[in-house]
């Protein structure tokens, strides 16, 4: 254990355009990827753009791409690569380049504006909430989202697609639906609206065809498709082609 | 001088921490146009980070409390310096505040019969506690962020435009709070009147013309070498409210978390949950003795367990056993922790173990500390479940800050200017309590966005203007880092990145967790040296997302804030919360109820950048309000004589 020097190649430019830097940077014990790129920062290039916050894994800022595989800078350890390994960072491809290893997320805050917010329960005011624990626990995994938006990077419809984009909310925020459509006291469908179809209709559901690139990259082990993405599909579907579930819900709403 | 992007609103809030989104939802709720600046991307402000829950004394876990005795807890865990009005408002509007939680989305872990669960946690005497697994803060984050998207979506609907009346500008930061200096315009003179900041992406200069300004950027922890806190803690919000003519107070009391990562070096100082503890960790040495029993102070003797059998049968019977010394207040954990290592019975990486492998089946510890599991495992290599953690003391928390108002969180002397949440000072006393930050970030987030929009509105047409001078004045301030080589300072530019660094040694090792005269006058000297040399701070490249000119300008923040945390230390000669002075070891009743108050020594000048001899703040002491009676009631005598002076037992 001690320390040694690692060859890294990092992205550097702007929007009109750039290319890979070459740096030789010391490495010590223990250190993560963010580590390093602060030493370059103190040491070799002040100017250096990178977004981070936390540090520890739980705020979503430091999210790029590592030898091309989108990862949280803060959260990847030195040891994970060999030490006469090159090291090649990338800012994450989906999204437009700001500066250096910073992208405009905009896209992310857009979709986020266009999920309906939860509908509070009429009838039960501040305080009056019961719910169990199991059935809060659906919700809760896809609650542990950091927003680093990895999964919105790595999706192919939307990395190699940039025309999807319209049309397509991404994993993170299908995850979101599916999070509301699963809150126990969440009242959307006595206001008339069906999550699962608006998921289908206006967030671009059926783009996504379950190759599960999104959970494998999510920092918190998060189970997006098989969770998320798979049973707000099948709700979807069985709204759409059941008619009996058709029926089922017209009926209700007419009650309401 | 380059045209500055101007626009106006009715309240701007500085900060979208739990206390800046929670302003800004009442301010627009109430009726005022809001702005709300924060220096990262919306959603990822330093409460994520908050693991353990939101104390409120709703009762769900164990039905004799009361906001009484939640407010009895937080006198306690101040060492009763706390503004009393301040300890009283929280404890009882916090149950409020989690509760309406819940009707914006919120999902706390519940209790057996479908209520929100509530976990036990150092100072409280009941488990009270709501949480989510060790991510609290990321809930609360996130419900706070979801409920400003649902508030935009019908503005959306009725205005057509989401940001009509409640916008977040992210990744802004603020370098001054502008103030009418014309006495001609028909307002008083020293109202707040905006805020000039830049954007940091394009590097561009605006300002944002409001009448009531709400500070809630946190703390200060970036200034210190070992910090649980993350890079936006530079406490910003602190510099801008003195260099507005705000004083702050108690800025001595800095809480150094007993529990941080100590190994490996580049994650020393990241936070391991007090829920740890809560849950049932414990504390050993390398004698694997749980130290703890031989630190309880005078003042909580009658309080904690004397037998580690006693404290082990109070998980399952509070009512009749008292609780184990590792749920003492903070300040006391740690400070026990720094006395083991120092006397040599420290574990390997120079902490001490926490250990919750022993205590808990392996599932249930990945069930109720997920992130602390899943930070072991990725940063440190380490199986929770399998064996000990070695950790130790890490600057966590500033109780210090921006002299304010309770009940309207109104900083004092500067009309216009409100500050919530860590950066304002007073609510906890001379330490924090866990799990009392994050309901205080949401009853005073409240307070200042409710007071903050009726100011605005009850200023009607009678609004203060800014003045170009002083936008000017700013922007040049903005700049001179880059023209720090031509500007005929003597010396050499100098690396923002290592006078960084070297002011977050000096507070380290000279202002840390134990103090000495000797060595806080050194710091002063030493950050007056930094002050210097920041003056020629430069910077390479253009304006463009330039993060060591972002740092350059934090600078001026970090140093000005540190020189309040010495020169308080070193005036306040006693110990108590989270100042500790070797050289006066013992609380002393006389300084119970004085606060310290820092304010700029020349609030017109141009800092005295360039005079190390000459001190930045003048310290002032002001005598506290004596507790309301019926509040004092709520102790025993026999407790207050061991806080109180005679005569204010007498009153």
């Amino acid at each position: 254990m001690s320390s040694y020097e690692a060859r890294f190649k990092v992205w550097r430019g702007d929007v009109s355009g750039g290319g890979l830097a070459d740096f030789t940077v010391e490495v010590n014990d223990g250190e993560v990827v963010l580590d390093i790129v602060h030493r370059l920062q103190a040491t070799q290039a002040p100017d250096l753009a990178v977004r981070w916050n936390c540090k520890a894994g739980k705020c979503g800022s430091c999210s790029a791409e590592i030898n091309g595989r989108p990862r949280l800078l803060c959260m990847t350890r030195m040891s994970v690569f060999g030490r006469d390994e090159t090291i090649t960072i990338t800012p994450l491809r989906a999204f437009p380049v700001v500066r250096d290893l910073v992208t405009d997320v905009g896209y992310n805050y857009r979709k986020a504006r266009e999920v309906p917010a939860f509908v509070p329960p009429a009838g039960l005011g501040p305080g009056e909430y019961r719910m169990s624990q199991e059935d809060v626990e659906r919700s809760q995994e896809f609650r542990k989202c950091i927003e680093c938006f990895l999964c919105q990077d790595v999706c192919h419809v939307v990395r190699d697609h940039e025309e999807n984009k319209r049309a397509y909310a991404g994993p993170r925020f299908l995850m979101r639906i599916a999070e509301l459509d699963m809150h126990p006291l969440d009242a959307a469908a006595e206001k008339g609206l069906d999550r699962g179809r608006t998921a289908q209709d206006e967030h671009g559901l059926g783009y996504c065809n379950i190759t599960k690139c999104c959970t494998e990259v999510c920092p918190e082990g998060i189970r997006i498709t098989d969770n998320a993405l798979i049973p707000l599909k099948e709700r979807a579907v069985d709204r759409k082609y059941d008619p009996l579930v058709w029926l089922g819900s017209k009926i209700r709403r007419r009650s309401s | 001088m380059s045209v500055v992007d101007r626009q106006e609103w009715d309240v701007v809030v500085v900060g979208a921490g739990g206390a800046g989104l929670r302003a800004a939802i009442e301010a627009r709720e109430r009726g005022a146009r809001t702005a709300v600046i924060c220096k990262s991307l919306f959603g990822k402000a330093h409460t994520v980070m908050a693991e353990g829950g939101i104390a409120a004394a709703m009762a769900n876990a164990n039905e004799h409390d009361t906001w009484q005795v939640h407010f009895r807890d937080t006198m306690r865990g101040g060492k009763f310096l706390n503004q009393w009005r301040m300890a009283e408002l929280h404890a009882r509007e916090a149950p409020d505040r989690v509760w309406e939680l819940e009707t914006w989305g919120a999902l706390f872990d519940r209790t057996k019969d479908g209520r929100i669960s509530q976990r036990n946690f150092g100072g409280h005497e009941y488990p009270r506690l709501a949480h989510v697994g060790d991510r609290t803060g990321l809930e609360l984050i996130r419900t706070l962020q979801q409920k400003i998207v649902s508030l935009q979506q019908e503005d959306a609907r009725e205005t057509g435009d989401h940001e009509s009346r409640l916008k977040v500008f992210q990744e802004c930061t603020v370098t001054r709070i502008l103030k009418d200096t014309a006495s001609d315009s028909g307002s008083a003179a020293g109202q707040v009147c905006g805020v000039f900041g830049y954007e940091r992406e394009t590097g561009r200069f605006f300002v944002l013309e409001a009448p009531a300004v709400v500070v809630a950027t946190g703390g200060i922890g970036k200034s210190f070498k070992v910090t649980s806190n993350s890079w936006e803690y530079t406490g910003d919000g602190h510099a801008l409210a003195l260099l507005a003519g705000a004083p702050l107070l108690n800025m001595e009391f800095v809480q150094f978390h007993p529990t941080g990562m100590v190994w490996p070096p580049s994650v020393k100082g990241i936070l391991v949950t007090e829920s740890v503890r809560g849950d049932g960790g414990v504390l050993r040495n390398s004698e694997d003795k749980r130290f703890m029993f031989d630190y309880v102070p005078d003042v909580f003797k009658e309080k904690y367990a004397e037998s580690e059998e006693e404290a082990d049968r109070w998980y399952d019977d509070p009512d009749h056993n008292r609780r184990p010394p590792e749920l003492l207040p903070r300040d006391e954990v740690a400070r026990a922790i720094n006395s083991e290592v120092k006397e040599g019975r420290g574990s390997p990486h120079g902490g001490v173990f926490l250990d919750v492998s022993t205590r808990m089946p392996a599932e249930v510890v990945r069930r109720r500390l997920p992130s602390m599991y899943h930070q072991f495992k990725e940063l440190a290599d380490v199986d929770i479940t399998a064996e000990a953690m070695e950790v130790g003391p890490t600057c966590h928390y500033v109780m210090g800050g921006i002299a304010v108002e309770s009940d309207t969180a109104a900083a004092r002397g500067v009309p216009g200017l409100f500050a919530a949440g860590e950066v304002a000072g007073g609510m906890h006393g001379s330490n924090r309590l866990g799990g009392n930050s994050l309901s205080d970030l949401l009853v005073f987030g409240r307070r200042a966005g409710w007071h903050a929009a009726e100011y605005a509105q009850g200023l009607a047409d009678r609004r203060p203007r800014v003045d170009d001078a002083q936008v000017n004045t700013a922007s040049a301030e903005a700049l001179r880092p880059f023209s720090a080589q031509t500007e005929g300072e003597a010396g050499p530019p100098e690396n923002p990145y290592t006078l960084h660094q070297e002011l977050q040694q000096t507070m380290n090792d000279l202002v840390g967790i134990i103090r000495r005269e000797g060595e806080m006058e050194q710091a002063l000297h030493k950050l007056a040296e930094l002050r210097v040399r920041a003056r020629r701070a430069g910077v390479e490249g253009h304006r463009q997302f330039n993060p060591g000119w972002h740092l350059a300008l934090d600078l001026r923040n970090m140093l000005l804030v540190s020189e309040c945390v010495a020169r308080a230390a070193l005036e306040r000669t006693e110990s108590r919360g989270g100042h500790t002075r070797e050289d006066h070891p013992a609380m002393d009743r006389g300084w119970r109820n004085v606060n310290l108050l820092c304010a700029l020594a020349d609030p017109g000048g141009t800092l005295a950048g360039t005079d190390p001899a000459r001190s930045q703040i003048r310290l002032t002491r002001a005598t506290t309000e004596p507790v309301r009676p019926d509040l004092l009631a709520l102790f025993e005598k026999e407790e207050l004589v061991k806080y109180l002076a005679e005569e204010e037992l007498y009153e």
